[in-house]
């Protein structure tokens, strides 16, 4: 790959040297005008290349998404995650008919109005009336949007004690995720960093009862159809919970306790089983294997193959594995999840085990 | 009146001093000229700019081909490219220098600072700044701190690496990446010395404009070039008075145990006594300055453009009242609206609705703008010079990333999109490439009046731009996909997330463009060096504007004007203004009319 970079480089500079060298040939020979000065032809020509431009912007745009199509996101995973999907989609063809239109216009205008010696310019200043149409328009398409999007945000961020949410804390630290469940009495016990110690590793009070029967895993499991509120916490630096398939993101903030709220919708195993993803994996298998044979014939080991999980993964730049913080989440039936969590042994067992 | 001719009478007793011998370090180092300093804040700009681009070839590369080794890392990055393999650390830092150095030294200082200085003095018809010896000051503080800031690059422990927002604790605690010892330090100094520069020069420019203008210069006759800087300079002493007392603040908690942003930390297993403070105070300080910061970066390109675009157009800028309307809305809102970069900081959600409200204004003002330049066009008869070009492709990415802005400052979309790559596309396109494309066509409109009259070689111009705005489209429009994705920025590689090996595809392409983008501007530097000394010479007024700049001597003087200071007597877009008659041009065969030729007898006197 280096060698192709260097001969690529090579060639565009060689390329370019011809190029300078062929036009300082050109340059000497113009007739009429001075050289640097745009002329008719220039006008001209600029003026076609202006029309060509516009087609690259647009053939872009059909290859990009004949391309890239399947890189997108699934449907949500979450209930209020359908609303920001669907009021994305309302912006995205908004904003494609108008991005369409005005680069359409503007490449246009620079193509038909192309400057030669006979034409003349129209002397147009202002036209109170015109500017007052494009101004009122954005102002009502803006409300639109403002309003739809301010109670879709107040929906998603609002959360109504009423509904009984299972609280689960996630904890982030350098570079790992733990999370927390509020065990039996679903509360959970109050925290410190100034608390951490031996295998207390999240700080959690030890004389706080609510603390005792709290349960702290490394991976997620959510039962669906249940909103979950989710308490974050970080030990050290900023960092930011991002779950894009629940399009659901909060920073975690030292000294402070944020909160996200949603309620998953999708299984795991549903998901795994949405025509989307498993075209998407198949599509992300093949890519792997294709490099496992290159690494095999290099004598290394291969990779694995993939298969679609949830996960939530850090979005704030928080040092050196930023890039390798993640979480698995599992969204399971009631019962699954229930069963799961029985396992798992609440703190109250874990700090007498280790004061024993 | 009286005062006011009393004024020009003395300076135009000025010239009679004739011209003070100057010796090299007072016309090429220390010079308080300011047609010398604005050449000094352009050439350091550009040679910030190089090591900033470069910087973003290395990221690319290793974005595209995480796995393979380059050793382009081993020559440059050192003992954090051993063997080819480019360092999770250095990555960020590389990501975070790029980005300090593109917006700070070339976008802000490089753009405002070089435009600025030229053309305020020049466009009003005044002889120098306010106070020349300010402008050297200011313009020397600039050196200074791209000096710090490239010497932090040097640090054992690398440079600043926490990203160019540096939040807290991230940038306050050398524990938790090794680019906040030191080399952080560095990055506050050179920053806090950089805000110092950017208050002197913006004091010269507001001082400037408001008392420095020539007879009949009114505030409504000013080019929108001269509104532009003048607006810029308003938000930039509004605004960077802020990111220094942040920077302060981060200093103290760093080196002397205050706890304005540190807060209940446990790091490299101890707990730190820090209690109390809070990072998200520091993200509303930093973006109290970094909101208005990116308009700070665009206004002057949006100023460059209106009138770059007029003078090609043979045309007056369409709406000149709403235009200057517009950027004073645009300035006023950009500093009630640097919340909507912390939606998700765990700040209050109402807070967040009232963001969503004032950012989506943002782009009232906006689409004004947008298609006042569209309407200027139309009807014109369309000068194709190379910084035309620019201009019209400034339209073009100011309205493609524009338009993503809605989605970026809608608080329920931002929520999957924060802090992807979604946002990178959005802010190079509308922010990044607009500005470096206001840069260019500055660069190439006003290269004669720079460099005494030499002009830049038009065909390589062409080339330039073709490549270069084909380029910034192939790298930044498939990003938004990436960021769609759900891929988060600043990753040093996908790897780890086999749900985003799909995406490697995109990396390539992106990367390619940005290769060949950043390859052309090798034509760029050539010619803009050969032209400096071969140049073709241009006419006096070589593109036929009608503002003041292209009436003082092509020589550069100090006073710029060897006789009398023209006196104005038009606004500055009388292009192709017809006689009472309409049978023709109110002066026959000449399509503008200079701001400085008193009304015609044959014309109307219109009111804009």
């Amino acid at each position: 790959m280096t060698a192709f970079l260097v001969i690529l480089v090579i060639v565009l500079f060689g390329v370019s040297v011809w190029q300078m060298n062929r036009i300082f040939q050109l340059a000497k020979t113009k007739p009429s005008g001075h050289s640097e000065i745009a002329s008719d032809k220039d006008n001209n020509t600029q003026g076609y290349l202006m029309l060509g431009f516009l087609a690259f912007i647009y053939i872009l745009t059909i290859v990009s998404f004949w391309l890239w199509y399947d890189t997108l996101l699934p449907e949500s995973g979450s209930e209020h995650g359908s609303d920001i999907d669907n009021l994305m989609l309302i912006s995205m063809i908004l904003i494609f008919f108008v991005g369409i239109i005005t680069q359409a216009v503007l490449h246009y205008f620079a193509f038909i109005y192309r400057g030669n010696k006979v034409k003349r310019a129209t002397f147009y200043a202002d036209n109170d009336k015109l500017e007052f149409i494009w101004t009122i328009i954005p102002v009502i398409v803006l409300a639109g949007l403002i309003i739809y999007g301010l109670f879709t945000w107040t929906d998603i961020m609002n959360v109504d004690k009423d509904d009984d949410p299972l609280i689960v804390e996630l904890y982030a630290q350098q570079f790992n995720w733990k999370a927390r469940y509020g065990g039996n009495d679903n509360t959970l016990g109050n925290a410190n960093v100034r608390l951490i110690k031996g295998i207390n590793q999240l700080g959690v009070d030890p004389a706080d009862p609510n603390g005792q029967d709290d349960k702290i895993v490394t991976e997620l499991h959510l039962p669906v159809g249940r909103k979950v509120l989710i308490k974050m916490r970080s030990q050290d630096v900023l960092h930011s919970a991002y779950m894009p398939h629940f399009r659901a993101q909060m920073n975690c903030v030292p000294g402070m306790i944020t909160q996200f709220a949603f309620t998953p919708t999708v299984t795991t195993e549903e998901m795994r089983q949405n025509d989307y993803i498993v075209e998407k994996v198949a599509n992300i298998n093949a890519i792997r294997k294709n490099k496992s044979e290159e690494l095999v014939a290099k004598g290394e080991e291969p990779l694995e193959t993939y298969e679609f999980d949830y996960f939530v993964l850090c979005n704030k730049i928080c040092g050196i594995s930023h890039y390798n913080m993640q979480m698995k989440i599992i969204v399971e039936s009631e019962e699954d999840y229930k069963a799961w969590l029985a396992e798992q042994p609440t703190l109250g067992e874990q700090l007498s085990k280790e004061t024993k | 009146m009286s005062a006011n001719a009393q004024v020009h009478a003395l300076e135009d007793h000025h010239d009679d001093h004739g011209h003070h011998k100057q010796t090299f370090v007072t016309k090429y180092i220390f010079s308080t000229d300011h047609k010398m300093i604005s050449k000094q804040y352009m050439i350091t700009g550009i040679f910030m700019g190089v090591i900033g681009i470069l910087m973003s070839l290395f990221f690319r590369l290793q974005l595209a081909w995480p796995d393979h080794t380059f050793t382009i890392y081993e020559i440059f990055l050192g003992k954090w490219g051993t063997d080819g393999v480019m360092d999770p650390s250095v990555y960020l830092a590389l990501v975070t220098i790029h980005g300090t150095i593109m917006v700070f030294f070339v976008l802000t200082a490089g753009l405002s600072g070089t435009f600025s200085n030229l053309l305020i003095p020049l466009q009003i018809g005044a002889r120098d700044m306010a106070s020349g010896f300010l402008n050297m000051v200011s313009y020397w503080l600039f050196f200074l701190s791209s000096f710090i800031m490239l010497c932090s690059l040097f640090v054992e422990a690398g440079p600043a690496s926490s990203g160019w927002t540096i939040y807290p604790p991230l940038s306050a605690l050398p524990q938790a990446i090794p680019g906040s010892g030191a080399g952080m330090t560095l990055w506050l100094i050179s920053i806090a010395i950089f805000i110092a520069s950017s208050l002197l020069g913006s004091l010269n420019f507001i001082v400037t404009v408001i008392n420095m203008r020539t007879k009949g210069m009114s505030m409504t006759r000013l080019p929108l070039t001269v509104w532009a800087f003048f607006i810029t300079a308003m938000i930039g002493l509004v605004s960077f008075p802020v990111l220094f007392s942040a920077a302060l603040m981060l200093i103290m908690d760093r080196s002397f145990g205050t706890s304005f942003f540190l807060s209940d930390i446990y790091i490299a297993g101890e707990v730190l006594h820090h209690q109390g403070g809070s990072p998200v105070l520091f993200e509303h300080l930093f973006w109290f300055l970094g909101h208005p910061e990116v308009y700070i970066v665009i206004l002057p390109a949006m100023g460059i453009v209106s009138e770059i675009m007029a003078t090609n157009s043979r045309k007056p800028i369409f709406g000149y009242r709403a235009m200057v309307a517009s950027l004073l809305a645009i300035a006023f809102l950009s500093t009630i609206v640097w919340g909507h970069h912390m939606f998700i900081s765990g700040m209050n959600p109402f807070l967040g609705s009232v963001f969503t409200f004032t950012t989506l204004l943002i782009a009232i003002p906006s689409a004004v703008k947008s298609f006042n330049w569209i309407t200027t066009l139309w009807r014109g008869k369309l000068q194709m010079n190379v910084a035309m070009l620019w201009c019209i492709a400034f339209v073009s990415t100011f309205i493609t990333g524009g338009l993503t802005g809605i989605i970026m400052g809608d608080s329920a979309l931002d929520i999957n999109i924060h802090d992807t790559y979604f946002i990178v596309a959005h802010f190079h396109l509308v922010m990044g490439i607009s500005a470096a494309y206001g840069f260019l066509a500055g660069v190439y409109h006003w290269f004669p009046k720079m460099f005494e009259g030499r002009m830049m070689n038009k065909n390589l111009g062409y080339i330039h731009f073709w490549v270069t705005s084909i380029g910034a489209y192939g790298i930044f429009f498939p990003m938004h996909f990436v960021g769609l994705a759900g891929l988060p920025r600043r990753y040093y590689s996908n790897t780890s997330f086999p749900y985003f090996d799909d995406l490697a595809d995109i990396n390539v392409v992106m990367t390619i463009f940005a290769i060949f983008t950043i390859a052309v501007q090798v034509v760029f530097l050539y010619n803009f060096i050969h032209s400096m000394f071969y140049g073709k010479m241009a006419p006096k007024n070589p593109w036929n504007a009608t503002t003041l700049e292209w009436t003082a001597e092509v020589q550069h003087i100090h006073g710029n004007w060897d006789g009398p200071i023209p006196h104005v007597y038009r606004w500055a877009y009388d292009y192709s203004k017809l006689n009472k008659d309409e049978t023709d041009f109110v002066i026959p065969g000449q399509d503008f009319i200079p701001q400085n030729v008193p009304l015609q007898d044959n014309e109307d006197e219109l009111d804009h």
